[in-house]
Parts: structure tokens; sequence; C-alpha cells
């Protein structure tokens, strides 16, 4: 099967894959003895959050190749990477507040390095949007638009380890030296919605991908006939 | 509210968002077939008056 045809193979194991996951997210992973029924937020809230930093790390990476060996599709590629991180973004920031406040009783807290920090991060990345549309289209816009979302990719290990390094502990640390704080059973159900929240940014990302040059190609196309 | 309702809500919104993107996927696909629908009638023309 070729590239180009795999989609809608990988967009069904995703919907599959994505079914499966809400089953062990709120059925079959036991509840947690501290948190209670809220806990279940964790499942679908730290892989989106995985997924996000994922996502702005891939953009990065397209953004060093398009500035290592040139290609205008690797600016579309990262351009559409950095769009799936800010959608999985704003998706942290959301089921990350509503955790906030089932467990701690408010839906946002300065004092949390790490939640500051991942905020700083969806705020560069929002404003890669701005340059990228305040720039006439073209080679030189692709390769600004790079060395921003080159810049960003800093933002995503002091993100990551803020929690690890920060002096307060409201935000919990589930993932040590020491391996997953959780039973098998959980971490087994974080590791199915972790599988299938990748899978899903991957889907959108090739279709999002696909619909671009598409775009691009009926665009060439109306410029050779008019 | 209670613990379950946070709980449906965070899961409510995810769902929500998966929505919203295939309905703007749908929504530029209906474009992209309309632009060829007007490129396959141009070249037609083109054709024509060839």
């Amino acid at each position: 099967m070729s590239s180009r045809n795999s989609l809608p193979l990988f967009a069904g194991t995703t919907a599959v894959l994505l079914g499966l996951a809400v089953v062990v997210a709120l059925l079959v992973a036991p509840e947690d003895a501290n948190q209670g029924v809220s806990q279940r937020i964790f499942y679908f809230h730290v892989p989106i959050a995985l997924t996000a930093y994922l996502c702005f790390g891939l953009g990065a990476w397209k953004a060093l190749r398009l500035l290592w060996v040139g290609g205008e599709r690797r600016d579309v590629e990262s351009y559409t990477w950095i769009h799936q991180g800010t959608i999985f973004g704003t998706l942290t920031l959301i089921t990350g507040s509503i955790w906030a406040k089932a467990s701690w009783g408010v839906w946002w807290s300065w004092g949390s390095n790490q939640l500051v920090l991942f905020l700083v991060l969806f705020l560069f990345y929002c404003a890669y949007f701005m340059l990228r549309f305040s720039i006439d289209e073209g080679a030189r816009r692709g390769r600004i638009c790079a060395v921003y979302a080159l810049f960003g990719v800093a933002l995503i290990p002091a993100s990551f380890f803020a929690i690890r390094l920060a002096s307060d502990f409201i935000h919990p640390t589930v993932f040590s030296r020491e391996g997953p704080q959780m039973t098998g059973t959980m971490f087994g159900s974080f590791l199915v919605c972790w599988a299938a929240i990748t899978l899903l940014a991957y889907v959108m990302y090739r279709t999002e991908v696909v619909g671009k040059r598409i775009d691009a190609s009926l665009r060439e196309l109306r410029e050779v006939l008019s | 509210m209670s613990q379950g309702q946070y709980v449906a809500l965070a899961y409510g919104v995810v769902l929500v968002f998966v929505l919203l993107w295939a309905t703007i996927i749908a929504a530029k696909l209906s474009r992209l077939e309309s632009e060829t629908a007007d490129l396959a009638a141009l070249a037609q023309e083109r054709e024509g008056d060839g």
C-alpha cells in the first residue's frame, strides 16, 4: 500500500483506538485512591500535552530541515505540525484547567511553573501564525518562520522539566526516575490513550498537508489556465 | 459541579474539538471541490476555443 493510500487505514485505526481509549480510561482503569474519579482526566490530558510537545518538536525539526536542505514542502510540513501543536496545546490548557478545578478548586494557578511555562510555549507558537501571515508568501517567509519555530523548541524541555525543578508541587509528577507512579492497569490504559491521541495528531497532520498540497496545485493550475 | 461532571466536561471538550476540526476540513473539501469544478469548466472552455 502506498504512503498516500495509507491515510484512510490510519484514520480507521485512529477511530477504533480512540473508542478503545475512552473505554479503558473511563471503565477499565481503576479509580485513583487520592483524587477519585477526576483522575480519569489524566488519561487524555497527559497524552494530549505530550502530543502537543511532539507536534511543536516535529515542527521545529521540519524547520531545521528546511534551513538545512531547503524545499518548499518542508515549510508546509513545519507549519502544519505547529498548527497541530496549537490545537493540542489548546486542548491541554482546557482539559488541564478542568482537572485543576476538580482537584485543586481553581481553574488556573500562576504559582505552578509547569503551567506558566506551557502557556508561554503555547503563546510563543500562537505568535508564529501572526508572523507567518504578516509576511508575503515565498521562500523568505519560509526561512523566517523556520528560524522562529526553531527558537521555540528550547521552551519544550524547559516546560517539560519545570515540574521537576520547581519548588512548588501543586502539579503532580506521575513519571519519576523510579518509573510511572501508578498501577500496571493504569499505566496500560495510559499507553492506549497515548497511542490513540498520537495517531489522531498524525492523521490530522496528514489530512491537513494533503489539503494544503491540493490547494497549492489548484492555485498553480488556475494561474496556467487564466 | 460533581467530580464526574468535570470528567464528562473534559472528555466532551476533546470530542467537540475533534468534531470542529472535522467540520472545518469538510468545509475545506467542499471549497476544493467547487474550485476543481470551476477549473474543469475553464479548461473545457479553453479546449472549445482552441
